[in-house]
């Protein structure tokens, strides 16, 4: 099974789209590196390589884990499987 | 791959370089013309044109001088032409270089001209580079190599694969007595609390943290907005980063997972405290930082990338390489090694480590970089405000 999604620790909240294809309702296997674990997940939106896919319910306002640390604050609600970026994750600095 | 060896020139200091060039140094920005016309004249030397050198004071003034001399001193240099204006700050920049016995001459253009000028440093460039193609690359051991690191137009998969690359390189290399530099003090931001924890020692870790916050000052002076889109750049969001946190964390990778920095560096200071990682305050901007590295006495760079970054240095080889899969398919010219495979799951860490390492010591026996066969040359002071 192609590897479409990637996450680095288990306490993330997002991964990391690691193919080119990823339409809505894709049904992708993705692959925890810490643990060596593979999960499953379907995508509900189109998510470009690299970009980043919620792998749970994020609400508004949450703190959104990648690395296992704090990457930014979630601006509006993201349902899991859905394309997090510029529009729904902002910086807590500057 | 056994020993680590590889052919490369030691100096007259007992510093080793892997390149031989002879370098016309410009003091100031009104000798680039003279020196890139002695450049023209004789073959096999190369100019280092740059914006700036007048009216600048204090700890920036110090910075120019110290970048300069540095680069001059780097042993990647075998012999170096200054060009200044005047004689005064031509001539401390000679004497700064001199003092690694390698040859060097100053030439100032008042009450000469430019003609007169470029006549005699040409005449003394042909002596350097006809004495420098007579060196000969010795056997050199990895005690003898200093490398730095520096990453751009990073994405999310610079956190994937490249920077710990990078970083499982480090870490083999470190108990060898490899000498490395990271630095992109802006770009750790995020991630600061684990840099500092990082540090080989409490007051190592205290003066970085010293280091950002004065940094996070100028930011903070000087900001309009957020930073969105200048960190993390469009191209950096292009390719899925978000935040400067989440861009910071990536970038961290490239130090490995056990190897602790033992010194902080100024910008363009040289490491003093023998073999080891240094963390160097540097611009997280691509070509600032390679400068700031080389002229501190770094001879060959490794540098991931995510979307592209095309960045190469006048006299420290820049070896690129990438783990987004199209970047090394649409840019490939510049990409120097894919470990792409790291994301398919078809290479792990310790093999992408082991590849680059290979990969440094060719570029280290003299194979060309990307960035080196494509003319990659950017040379690029950093200023540190207004000049008076």
């Amino acid at each position: 099974m192609t590897t479409a999604f990637i996450v680095h620790d288990k306490a993330d909240t997002v991964g990391v789209v690691v193919v080119e294809d990823v339409q809505p309702g894709k049904d992708l296997t993705g692959w925890i590196m810490e643990t060596d674990e593979t999960i499953t997940l379907k995508s509900l939106d189109p998510v470009p390589l690299g970009h980043k896919i919620a792998l749970r319910d994020i609400k508004s306002g949450d703190t959104v884990l990648k690395y296992g640390h704090d990457v930014g604050r979630a601006v509006a609600d993201v349902g899991k499987g859905h394309h997090v970026h510029i529009h729904n994750l902002k910086t807590k600095r500057w | 791959m056994a020993g680590y060896e590889f052919y490369g020139y030691r100096r007259e200091n007992g510093r080793v370089g892997i390149r031989n060039h002879v370098v016309i140094l410009p003091l100031d920005d009104l000798s680039n013309a003279a020196s890139e016309a002695v450049a023209t004249n004789i073959k096999g030397c190369l100019a280092l044109p740059h914006a700036y050198g007048r009216l600048q004071f204090g700890e920036d003034l110090e910075l120019h001088f110290r970048t300069l001399i540095g680069t001059g001193c780097n042993p990647n240099v075998a012999a170096c032409v200054v060009i200044g204006i005047e004689p005064g700050w031509t001539g401390r920049v000679v004497e700064g270089i001199a003092a690694t016995g390698k040859p060097v001459a100053g030439f100032a253009i008042e009450t000469n001209g430019d003609i007169s000028t470029i006549a005699a440093a040409s005449r003394k460039a042909q002596e350097f580079v006809q004495w420098a193609t007579e060196k000969q690359r010795e056997r050199c051991s990895i005690e003898d190599l200093f490398v730095s690191t520096k990453c751009g137009e990073s994405d999310t998969t610079s956190g994937l694969g490249s920077c710990p690359t990078v970083g499982n390189l480090i870490d083999k290399l470190d108990p060898l007595g490899a000498t490395t530099c990271f630095g992109e003090t802006s770009e750790l931001t995020g991630a600061e609390l684990v840099c500092a924890s990082r540090a080989a020692s409490k007051d190592v870790g205290e003066r970085f943290m010293q280091v950002f916050n004065t940094y996070q000052e100028v930011i903070d002076r000087y900001k309009t907005s957020d930073l969105s889109e200048s960190q993390p750049t469009k191209g950096n969001i292009a390719g899925g980063l978000t935040t400067i946190e989440e861009k910071a964390f990536g970038n961290l990778q490239k130090i490995g997972k056990k190897t602790k920095y033992i010194d902080v560096l100024q910008p363009a200071e040289a490491p003093a405290k023998g073999p080891g990682l240094y963390y160097m305050d540097t611009s997280s901007a691509a070509a600032e930082c390679v400068t700031l590295q080389a002229a501190a006495g770094f001879v060959v760079h490794l540098f991931p990338t995510g979307q592209g970054n095309v960045i190469g240095n006048p006299i420290e080889p820049v070896i690129k390489l990438t783990a987004n899969p199209r970047t090394a398919r649409t840019m490939r010219e510049h990409i120097d090694l894919d470990v792409s495979g790291l994301l398919r799951r078809e290479m792990n860490l310790d093999q992408a480590g082991d590849r680059l390492i290979e990969l440094m010591l060719r570029t280290c026996n003299g194979r060309l970089t990307c960035a080196e066969a494509l003319g990659h040359r950017e040379f690029v002071m950093t200023k540190l405000y207004q000049s008076a």
